[in-house]
C-alpha cells in the first residue's frame, strides 16, 4: 500500500469580513484588521497602514480573541446585596442601575460636588471624563498618571514642552547613540521594538541602563546595571564630564533654550532665583553687543552665558548657564562621586560620556532641508546630534524621579538633541508651551454645589498661587494633589485616594467612582490594606466610604467592593476616541488620531462606560451634556458626542476630517459623516508634517504655525527649552519662607530640599529613612511584554506564558545566602512581608531583586479555578509598598515623588530570608472571591477555531 | 521521558509473548514437545493472549485508535509500521502452528517448517520493537546497541519463564533444557540490562545546552525562562524526571529482584518436588515479569530526550 | 507519505535573529492565533482556567543565560518547527500522516491520517511536534502554508504569521535552497547556523547569533574619557564667553 501525499488546498478562505480599528490590549493604540468568519473571530492582525505599528502586533494584541471571549466578562448590572468584598451581588437592569448612579451623585452635586471622588485608570477617554468631572464640578478627578510616570511627563513638560512616556520618539533612523533608562516594555510597544531594530540595521549603539537585564535591555550593546534609583547620579556625573570637556552645543543653548536668561542672585530675599523680568514679563539676558539688558526673547541678541550683571534696579543678575555650569564642574558629581552611588565605575562613566559627546559633535548630521525659525530666520539644513535617549518608569517610579528626568532633559539640551535629526523628537501635537498655560481648577470658591468647575481639575501651577490649597495649608483635593505633599501633581495621586477617604482626609467623599483600575489590588500600594479599607466601617456600622461605584469589564479583584458595579463592553464592541484632547497616535512626523468601531455586538447586557457617563451626566443636567431645555444632548450616546462636541469653537473630539464636507483638519465644524470617513480610512486619521516642520518643533516656524492652525496652541511662539525651572524656584521660595502661601511646617523642609530648579540627586526616600543592613535590596517589577497588568489573566494564552512568578535574584548573591532555584523566601519591607518562591540569574545588579508585575491574583478573581497558579504561585510587590514613608518626627510623608506626587513603586527596599516552612504557596494569600451571579464557570477546554476553518487536506488518502 | 503505562505494559506483554511464542517453536521445531491439546491450548493461549493485550494496550496509547489501521502502511521508513506489519504477520504462521499443533496432528515436515516461521517472526517483531527505540536519535539513552539486544533477551527470559512453567506443568522432556535456558537468559538479560545502565551512565554527552542553542561561545548556558511557566505537552511528555537515587534502587530491584532471584527459583524447581517446583516456577514468571515490567519504566523514566535541553537540561 | 521524499530545491523556511528578538512571545501568540482557527486548527487549550493549563503552541519562546556576571548574555530564542532536510520525525511515522513536501520542503501532519501515537514528537529533538489531547492527533507548525500559497490574502501577506507579526523583525522568511535569496545571504553575512547539528538533522531554519558587545574604550571610534582642557586659572567661565547670537 502507497498512500500518496493529500491533497492539499493551499488556497483556504480567509475570513468573509475584515474590519479595522485599534487594539486595546494595551496602550499602544495600535491599528488592527480584524477577520470574522461567520460572525466570530477568526483572526487579528496589525494594520500595515497604520502609523502606530505599520502591520506588527504583539503578543498582548494577538491574544485579543481570547480577552474578548474572556469567562471573566461581566454581563449586567450588579449591585451589592452582602458585605463589601464578600462578592455578593445580585443582577439589575441598567434603569435602575442609573437611577440609583443619579441619585447618589445628584444628591452630592446639589451639596458638595467634592463628594465625589471620580478617578479613571488605564482608559483612554480622559479628554471625555475630565471634562465630564469639571462638568460636574468636583476637583477629585484624576487618572492613573500620578501612580504610572508623571514624573516623566511633568519633568519633560515643565522643561522642553514634551516628554519621553508618550509624547516624543527617539529619532530611530538617524540615532548613532541610543541611550536607553528604566525602560522594561512602555507604551510604545511595538514601535520601540521596531526602533531597536532599525537602529541595530544601522550599526547604531545602544546602551541599556537598568538594574535588569531583560527584554529590550537583553538586546543592547553595553548594559550598564546600575543600582536603582541613583541614575540622577549617573547622569550628573555624564554631565559633569561633558562640561569639563567643554563639549556642549552653546549654539543650540543660546538659541533654544533658556540657557541666557537672567536669574537675580539676591540670596535670602523673596526673589533669588527668579528670572529678572521686564514690566511685561518678558525674562531678560545681557546682549554682548549692545551691552545692555535686553528681553531675552529678542532674536537679534547676543546673549551673555556667564558673568553677573546688575539689573536697573541694582540687584544682580546671572544667567543660568552659568549657574548650571558652576553646580555640575563641582568635584562632587565627578564620575568618582557618582560611582560610589550606583555601583558603576567612573572608568565606565567617563567612556559613555565621551562616546556621547563623539556621536554627538563628531558625527554630526546635516539634513539639506530648508527651513525659517520662529524669528523668521532662514536656515539652509538641520543640523543633528544623533544622541537618543528613551527614559520610563525605571526613572520616574522614583521619589527622586521628577529630578532625575529633568536631568536627562538637561543633558538633551546641553548636547543640542532635542527635536534635531537623530536625537530625542516630540509626538504631536507635542511640544506645547513649558509648561502649557492651564492651572488646576477647584480652588477656595470654585468648588459650588451644581456648578462647574471653571477649569479642568488638572493643570500646571507655576507656582504657590496655584496651589489647591485652604488657608491653612491643607490639601483640598481628597488625594493631596496640588497640596504641599505634591505641588506640581500634574496628574494626581490615584494611589492616595482610596487610603484619603477612608481616613477622611482631609475630608469625608460620599461617593468613590472609579473606571478601570483595579484598585482592589495591582494598581494600589498596600493592595491587602487598601482592600480592608474599601469594606471598613465606621463605629455606627456604615461604611468609611459610602458609595463605591465601579465599570469594569471583567471579574476584577476591585468589583468585588463596588456596590454598583457598571459591565463594559470589549474593546471590540463599542465607539472609542483616541484623541488628540488625551493622548493621540501622533508622531515625529505629524499628528494623528483614531477611533475604535464596534466590531461585534455585545451578546451581555453591557454597555460602553462612555455612553453611559454621557448618559449620567444629562440625567444630571451637566451643563454641556443636557440641551437649555433638558433634553440630553447627545442622544446617540459616545458616538455622538465624538463627532458632536466641540471643546474649543472647532475643535472635537476628532482632528480628521472635519467641517461640514469633511475637508478641514485640525479644527472646524463638526462633519456628521466623520466617523464614516474615520472606518474607511482603517479608523485613524493622520497628517503628514511637510519636511521642512520635522525638526526642531520647538523653534521651527511651519511647525508653530501648523501647530496653531491645528488648534494645538494658542499663539506660533518660540518654545524656549527650560534648562532652568523656574516654577520649581517660586515654590521653594515660599518654603523658605517668603510670600503668602507657604508650606505647612511639616512639609517646608520636603519642598525645600527638593525643588532645586537644576536637577539634582538625592537618595529615594525609603531607603534614606531605613537601615540598608536591615533591608539590604532593592526590589523592582517590569512589565512582560506578553502580559498586560491584571487584565491579561483572564487570557487563556497569554496565561499560559505568565501563569506565575518568581523573585529573581543575582546568582552569586543568592548562592551566598544559600539560596537555590524555587526556594522559598520571606521577603520583608518596612510594611510588611510576603512569601515567595526565587529564580537566580546572571543579569540583574547584585543588590536588585524583581519581579513581573501584577501576575499574582487573588484567588476566585478572574473567573480562574481558584487553584490557579497566578493565586497559589504568583505573588504582588505591591503588599510591601506601603502609601507613606517610615514614620519620622512623628509623621508619615507620602511614598511619593515630593514634587509631582508620582508613587515611588521602585524605592522599595527589602529583606530576604529563606523560608524554612514554607506552606507551599505565596503569601499572603487573601480570601477566595466569590464570582457574580450568573457567571459560568470556565471552560475545561477550549477549542477555539473549531469549526471556522475550511478543510486544508481535501483527500486524506483513504 | 514520561513513563506511559500502556507503553510499558505493551512492550513487556508482547515481548513475553513473542518470547513465549519463540520458545513454543522451537521446542515444536525440534521435536521437544509433542502435539497435546492442554499444552497447545494454553502454551499459545498464553502468548497469543500477551500479544494481544499488549496489541491493544497499545492501541489505549493512540489518540485515534479507530485509526490504527493506518499504521501498517509505512513499512518501508517507520520501525512502528514493521512491527505492525510484522505483529500481524507472526499470526499467521503462529496461529497455523496453533491450530494444527492443538487440534491436529500434522506432519512433522510442516510442523519444522511453521515453527521456523513463527520463531523468525517473534524475533523479528521484538527486533522491530526494540529498533522503534534504538532509533530515536534524540533519546540517546535508547539510541545505542543495547537496547535491541535488551529487548530480545528480556525477551526471550519472559518466554522462558513462562515456557518453563508450561513445560514444568506439562512434565514434557524438555523441561530440564528449558530450565537452564531460563536462567541463561535471566542471566543474560541481567548482563545485558547492567552493562547497558553502565552505558548510559558514563556515555558521554551528545547534545548540550550549548550545542542546542548555540550559544556555547559566550559561556555556560541556562535557561532564564521557559515558554510557560506551567507544564506544556513537551514537559509532560518528555521532560520525566527522576532521582539518581531513586533509580538506583529500581535497578537493584529489577536485578536482583526481577532477573536473580527468579534464576534462583527456576533453579529450585529443578530441584524441589513437584509442587514446591511448580510454586517455584510460577513464583519465578511473577517476578521476571514484574522485574521487566520495573526495567521498562526505568527505560523510560531514565531517558533523556533532547528536548529537555531546551527546558533547563544541560546535557543529554 | 513517510519515506522522505528526494531533497528539494527549494527549501523554505525561517530566519531567526537572536540578535534583535527581545523575547516578546508576539510570534508565539500570533502563531496560535492564526493557526488555531486554520488548516490544523483549533489548537486546543486543556484546563484553560484551571492550576495546570497546557495548550497546543506552534512556537514558543525561550530566554536563556550564557556566561556568567556581568558579561552574561541574555539571549531570547523562539522556536517553531525547522523544517529538517532529514527529519526522523517523518520517517518513524508509521502512518504517512507526517509528512515533508516535496515541493518545498516544508513538513506537515495530515490530520485527517495521524493516529496520535506520538513517536514523532520523541523523534524531533527540537520540540516541535505538539499533541493536541483533545482531538488525539500530532500538529505541529505549518510553516503556514495555508498563507504562503493562499490566493485569498493579498501578495504581501502571504508569509508565515510569526513573520508578518514580529515587532523587531527577528523572524525572515524565505528559501534558504537559493542561495541568492534574502535569507540565504543573510544567513551567510551573519554566521546563521543549525541547532543540534550533531542530530543529524539538517534544519532548514537557522539562527542568527546575538552580534559581539560594544562595551569597550573605543567601540564608537570615542576615546576612553574626554580630553579636558585646562581650567582657567581663576576659575573664571572663559569658554563660556562667546559671541554667539540667538
Ligand atoms: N508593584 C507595582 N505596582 C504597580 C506598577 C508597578 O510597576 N509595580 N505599575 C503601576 C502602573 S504604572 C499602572 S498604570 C497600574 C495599572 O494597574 P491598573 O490600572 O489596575 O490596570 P489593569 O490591571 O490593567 O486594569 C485595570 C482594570 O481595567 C479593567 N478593564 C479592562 N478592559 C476594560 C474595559 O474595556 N472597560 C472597563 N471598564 N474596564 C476594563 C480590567 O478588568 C482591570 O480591572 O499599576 C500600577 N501598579
Ligand atoms: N506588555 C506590557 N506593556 C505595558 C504595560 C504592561 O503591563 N504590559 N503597562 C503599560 C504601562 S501602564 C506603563 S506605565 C508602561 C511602563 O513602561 P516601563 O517603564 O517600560 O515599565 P516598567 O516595567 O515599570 O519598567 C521599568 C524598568 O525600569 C527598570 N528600573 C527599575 N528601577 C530603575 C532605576 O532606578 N533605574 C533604571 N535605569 N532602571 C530601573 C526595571 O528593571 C524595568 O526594566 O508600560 C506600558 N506597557
Ligand atoms: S502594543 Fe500590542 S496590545 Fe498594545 S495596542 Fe499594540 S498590538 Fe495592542
Ligand atoms: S515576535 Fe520577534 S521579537 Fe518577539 S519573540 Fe518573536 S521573534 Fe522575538
Ligand atoms: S524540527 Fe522536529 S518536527 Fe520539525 S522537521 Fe525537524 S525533526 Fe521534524
Ligand atoms: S503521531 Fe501522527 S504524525 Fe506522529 S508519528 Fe504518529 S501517526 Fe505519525
Ligand atoms: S510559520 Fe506559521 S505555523 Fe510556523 S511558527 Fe510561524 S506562524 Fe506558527
Ligand atoms: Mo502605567
Amino acid at each position: 500500500m502507497k498512500p500518496q501525499p493529500p491533497i492539499e488546498n493551499l488556497s483556504p478562505p480567509v475570513s468573509d469580513e475584515i474590519k479595522t480599528t485599534t487594539c486595546y490590549m494595551c496602550a499602544c493604540r495600535c491599528g488592527i484588521k480584524v477577520h470574522l468568519k461567520d460572525g466570530r473571530i477568526r483572526y487579528i492582525e496589525g494594520n500595515r497602514a497604520h502609523p502606530v505599528n505599520k502591520g506588527v502586533l504583539c503578543g498582548k494584541g494577538s491574544a485579543g480573541i481570547m480577552n474578548h471571549y474572556s469567562p471573566a466578562r461581566l454581563s449586567k448590572p450588579l449591585l451589592r446585596v452582602g458585605e463589601r468584598g464578600a462578592g455578593e451581588f445580585k443582577e439589575i437592569e441598567w434603569e435602575e442601575a442609573m437611577s440609583l448612579a443619579t441619585q447618589w451623585l445628584g444628591d452630592i452635586r446639589k451639596t458638595d460636588p467634592r463628594k465625589l471622588a471620580f478617578f479613571t485608570g488605564r482608559d483612554q477617554s480622559q479628554a471625555l471624563t475630565g471634562w465630564w468631572a469639571q462638568q460636574f464640578g468636583t476637583p477629585n478627578y484624576a487618572a492613573h498618571g500620578g501612580f504610572c510616570s508623571v514624573n516623566m511627563a511633568s519633568a519633560g513638560l515643565y522643561s522642553i514642552g514634551g516628554s519621553f512616556w508618550e509624547f516624543g520618539e527617539p529619532d530611530w533612523d538617524r540615532a548613532r547613540y541610543f541611550l536607553m533608562f528604566g525602560v522594561a516594555e512602555d507604551h510604545d510597544s511595538n514601535p520601540i521594538k521596531a526602533g531597536l531594530a532599525k537602529l541595530k540595521a544601522n550599526g547604531a549603539k545602544y546602551v541599556a541602563i537598568n538594574p535588569v537585564k531583560t527584554a529590550y535591555s537583553a538586546i543592547a550593546d553595553e548594559w550598564i546595571g546600575l543600582r536603582p534609583g541613583t541614575d540622577g547620579a549617573f547622569i550628573l556625573a555624564i554631565i559633569h564630564e561633558l562640561l569639563k570637556a567643554q563639549k556642549i552645543d552653546l549654539d543650540f543653548l543660546v538659541r533654544y533654550t533658556n540657557a541666557p536668561w537672567l536669574t537675580i542672585h539676591a540670596p535670602g530675599s523673596a526673589d533669588h532665583g527668579l528670572f529678572a523680568r521686564d514690566e511685561e514679563g518678558k525674562p531678560l539676558a545681557f546682549d554682548q553687543m549692545s551691552k545692555s539688558i535686553v528681553s531675552a526673547m529678542r532674536a537679534d541678541i547676543a546673549p551673555a552665558l556667564t558673568g553677573e550683571f546688575t539689573l536697573a534696579d541694582g540687584r544682580k543678575a546671572r544667567p543660568v548657564l552659568r549657574l548650571l555650569v558652576e553646580r555640575y564642574l563641582d568635584p562632587s558629581h565627578a564620575p568618582e562621586e557618582a560611582a560610589k552611588v550606583t555601583g558603576i565605575s567612573a572608568e565606565t562613566i567617563r567612556r559613555i560620556a565621551a562616546e556621547i559627546a563623539h556621536a554627538a559633535f563628531e558625527q554630526q548630521i546635516e539634513i539639506p532641508v530648508a527651513w525659517t525659525d520662529w524669528a523668521g530666520r532662514r536656515h539652509e539644513s538641520f543640523i543633528g546630534r544623533p544622541v537618543a535617549i528613551h527614559a520610563m518608569r525605571g526613572i520616574s517610579a522614583h521619589s527622586n524621579g521628577f529630578q532625575t528626568c529633568r536631568a536627562l532633559h538637561v543633558l538633551q539640551m546641553l548636547i543640542g538633541a532635542v527635536d534635531t535629526p537623530g536625537a530625542f523628537r516630540y509626538k504631536s501635537p507635542y511640544p506645547r508651551p513649558a509648561p502649557m498655560p492651564i492651572r488646576p481648577g477647584g480652588k477656595v470658591g470654585e468648588v459650588q454645589p451644581g456648578k462647574p468647575l471653571p477649569r479642568p481639575p488638572l493643570g500646571f501651577p507655576i507656582g504657590p498661587e496655584d496651589l489647591l490649597v485652604e488657608a491653612d495649608g491643607a490639601s483640598r483635593r481628597i488625594d493631596n494633589a496640588y497640596s504641599w505633599h505634591a505641588p506640581m501633581a500634574n496628574h494626581g495621586l490615584m494611589h492616595m485616594v482610596i487610603r484619603n477617604a477612608w481616613a477622611g482626609e482631609p475630608y469625608e467623599i460620599d461617593t468613590l467612582f472609579m473606571y478601570m483600575a483595579n484598585m482592589a489590588w495591582n494598581s494600589s500600594m498596600n493592595s491587602a490594606g487598601t482592600a480592608e479599607m474599601l469594606a471598613a466601617k465606621k463605629p455606627d456600622g456604615s461604611y468609611r466610604i459610602p458609595h463605591i461605584i465601579y465599570s469594569d469589564a471583567f471579574f476584577s479583584e476591585t468589583v468585588a467592593y463596588a456596590d454598583l458595579v457598571l459591565p463594559d463592553t470589549t474593546y471590540l464592541e463599542r465607539w472609542d476616541c483616541i484623541s488628540l484632547l488625551d493622548r493621540p497616535i501622533g508622531s515625529a512626523h505629524g499628528p494623528g488620531d483614531a477611533i475604535r468601531q464596534p466590531v461585534v455586538k455585545p451578546d451581555r447586557d453591557v454597555r460602553p462606560f462612555q455612553d453611559v457617563v454621557i448618559d449620567l451626566g444629562a440625567r444630571l443636567g451637566l451643563p454641556g451634556l443636557t440641551t437649555p431645555e433638558g433634553k440630553p444632548l447627545y442622544p446617540g450616546g459616545y458616538a455622538d458626542y465624538i463627532v458632536n462636541h466641540q471643546r474649543a469653537p472647532g475643535i472635537g473630539s476628532l482632528a480628521g476630517w472635519r467641517g461640514k464636507d469633511g475637508s478641514a483638519q485640525g479644527t472646524g465644524e463638526p462633519n456628521p459623516d466623520q466617523l464614516k470617513r474615520y472606518v474607511e480610512n482603517g479608523c485613524f486619521w493622520k497628517y503628514e508634517l511637510p519636511h521642512e516642520a520635522e525638526f526642531y518643533k520647538h523653534s521651527n516656524k511651519a511647525y508653530l504655525d501648523h501647530a496653531v492652525q491645528m488648534g494645538f496652541m494658542a499663539r506660533p511662539d518660540q518654545i524656549v527649552l527650560q534648562l532652568y525651572v523656574e516654577p520649581l524656584q517660586k515654590f521653594r521660595l515660599a518654603a523658605e519662607g517668603h510670600g503668602p502661601i507657604q508650606p505647612p511646617e511639616e512639609l517646608r523642609a520636603r519642598v525645600r530640599d527638593h525643588f532645586d530648579p537644576l536637577p539634582i540627586w538625592y537618595p529615594p526616600f525609603e531607603q534614606q529613612r531605613l537601615d540598608q543592613d536591615e533591608f539590604p535590596f532593592y526590589a523592582i517589577t517590569q512589565r512582560p511584554a506578553a502580559m498586560y497588568h491584571s487584565w491579561g489573566s483572564q487570557n487563556a494564552w497569554l496565561r499560559q506564558i505568565h501563569g506565575a512568578n518568581r523573585l529573581h535574584i543575582n546568582r552569586a548573591t543568592a548562592q551566598r545566602m544559600g539560596l537555590a532555584d524555587e526556594d522559598w523566601v520571606n521577603v520583608t519591607s518596612h510594611h510588611g512581608r510576603i512569601t515567595c518562591q526565587v529564580k537566580l540569574m546572571e543579569g540583574v545588579n547584585d543588590r536588585t531583586v524583581w519581579t513581573w508585575n501584577a501576575i499574582g491574583k487573588r484567588a476566585g478573581a478572574w473567573n480562574l479555578e481558584p487553584d490557579a497558579p497566578e493565586a497559589r504561585l504568583g505573588f504582588l510587590l505591591n503588599h510591601l509598598i506601603a502609601e507613606t514613608l517610615p514614620e519620622q518626627d512623628g509623621r508619615r510623608d507620602l511614598n511619593s515623588d515630593p514634587i509631582t506626587g508620582q508613587a515611588a513603586w521602585y524605592d522599595l527596599r527589602v529583606r530576604i530570608e529563606k523560608a524554612h516552612a514554607p506552606a507551599g504557596q505565596t503569601l499572603p494569600q487573601l480570601a477566595t472571591l466569590k464570582s457574580p451571579p450568573a457567571m459560568k464557570p470556565p471552560a475545561q477546554v477550549l477549542r477555539y477555531g473549531k469549526g471556522i476553518a475550511e478543510p486544508y487536506w481535501k483527500d486524506d488518502a483513504k | 521521558m514520561h513513563p506511559a503505562f500502556s507503553v510499558i505494559f505493551f512492550t513487556v506483554a508482547s515481548g513475553a509473548g513473542y518470547g513465549l511464542l519463540f520458545v513454543l517453536a522451537l521446542l515444536i521445531g525440534f521435536g521437544l514437545l509433542a502435539p497435546a491439546f492442554w499444552t497447545g491450548f494454553i502454551g499459545f493461549g498464553v502468548s497469543f493472549a500477551l500479544i494481544t493485550a499488549g496489541l491493544l494496550s497499545s492501541f489505549l496509547h493512540l489518540g485515534r485508535p479507530e485509526r490504527a489501521w493506518r499504521a501498517f502502511s509505512q513499512w518501508r521508513s517507520s520501525w512502528l509500521s514493521r512491527e505492525g506489519v510484522l505483529a500481524i504477520i507472526t499470526y499467521l504462521p503462529a496461529g497455523l502452528l496453533a491450530l494444527l499443533f492443538t487440534f491436529f496432528e500434522p506432519s512433522r515436515g510442516i510442523l519444522i517448517v511453521l515453527s521456523a516461521l513463527s520463531a523468525l517472526c517473534a524475533v523479528a517483531t521484538v527486533i522491530a520493537t526494540g529498533m522503534i527505540y534504538r532509533s530515536l536519535q534524540p533519546i540517546r539513552a535508547w539510541c545505542n546497541g543495547w537496547v535491541v539486544p535488551a529487548y530480545l533477551v528480556l525477551g526471550l527470559a519472559s518466554g522462558l519463564l513462562l515456557g518453563n512453567l508450561l513445560v514444568f506443568a506439562a512434565g514434557a522432556q524438555a523441561t530440564i533444557l528449558v530450565q537452564i535456558a531460563s536462567v541463561v537468559a535471566l542471566l543474560a538479560a541481567a548482563l545485558v540490562k547492567f552493562r547497558y545502565w553502565r552505558f548510559i551512565d558514563t556515555m558521554p554527552a551528545f547534545s548540550t545546552a550549548e550545542s542546542a542553542t548555540g550559544l556555547g561561545h559566550i559561556g555556560k548556558v541556562r535557561l532564564f525562562e521557559a515558554p510557560h511557566t506551567q507544564e506544556n505537552f513537551l514537559n509532560k511528555e518528555m521532560g520525566y524526571r527522576i532521582a539518581r537515587k531513586h533509580a538506583a534502587k529500581l535497578r537493584r530491584i529489577a536485578l536482583v529482584g526481577g532477573w536473580l532471584v527468579p534464576a534462583g527459583f527456576v533453579l529450585l524447581s529443578l530441584v524441589l518436588p513437584s509442587v514446591l517446583g511448580l510454586f517455584a516456577a510460577i513464583l519465578a514468571v511473577a517476578l521476571g515479569l514484574a522485574g521487566t515490567l520495573v526495567e521498562r519504566w526505568l527505560f523510560f523514566a531514565e531517558a533523556k530526550h533532547a528536548v529537555t535541553l531546551y527546558y533547563g537540561g544541560d546535557k543529554v | 507519505m513517510t519515506t522522505l521524499p528526494p531533497l528539494s530545491q527549494k527549501k523554505l523556511g525561517l530566519v531567526i535573529d537572536l540578535d534583535t528578538c527581545v523575547g516578546c512571545h508576539a510570534c508565539a501568540v500570533n502563531c496560535k492565533e492564526w493557526n488555531t482557527a486554520g488548516t490544523s486548527g483549533p489548537l486546543t487549550d486543556i484546563d484553560p482556567y484551571g492550576a495546570d493549563a497546557a495548550g497546543v503552541w506552534f512556537n514558543r519562546i525561550h530566554s536563556f543565560e550564557a556566561g556568567e556576571g556581568e558579561a552574561s548574555r541574555t539571549v531570547h530564542f523562539p522556536k517553531s518547527c525547522l523544517h529538517c532536510e532529514t527529519p526522523a520525525c517523518v520517517t518513524v511515522c508509521p502512518t504517512g500522516a507526517s509528512y515533508k513536501r516535496a515541493e518545498d520542503g516544508i513538513v506537515l501532519i495530515n490530520p485527517e491520517t495521524c493516529i496520535g501515537c506520538k513517536l514523532c514528537s520523541w523523534a524531533c529533538p527540537y520540540g516541535a511536534r505538539e499533541y493536541d489531547y483533545d482531538g488525539g492527533t500530532m500538529k505541529k507548525c505549518t510553516l503556514c502554508i495555508d498563507r504562503i500559497y493562499n490566493e485569498n490574502l493579498e501578495e504581501v501577506d502571504r508569509v508565515p504569521a510569526c513573520v508578518a507579526t514580529c515587532p523587531a523583525s527577528a523572524r525572515h522568511f524565505g528559501d534558504l535552497g537559493d542561495p541568492e535569496s534574502k535569507v540565504s545571504k543573510l544567513v551567510a553575512e551573519r554566521g546563521g547556523y543549525d541547532l543540534m547539528p550533531e542530530m543529524g538533522y539538517r534544519p532548514v531554519n537557522k539562527y542568527l547569533p546575538p552580534r559581539q558587545r560594544q562595551n569597550t574604550s573605543g567601540c564608537t571610534g570615542a576615546g576612553a574619557s574626554l580630553p579636558a582642557p585646562e581650567p582657567a586659572a581663576d576659575g573664571v567661565l572663559g569658554w563660556l564667553d562667546r559671541i554667539l547670537s540667538r
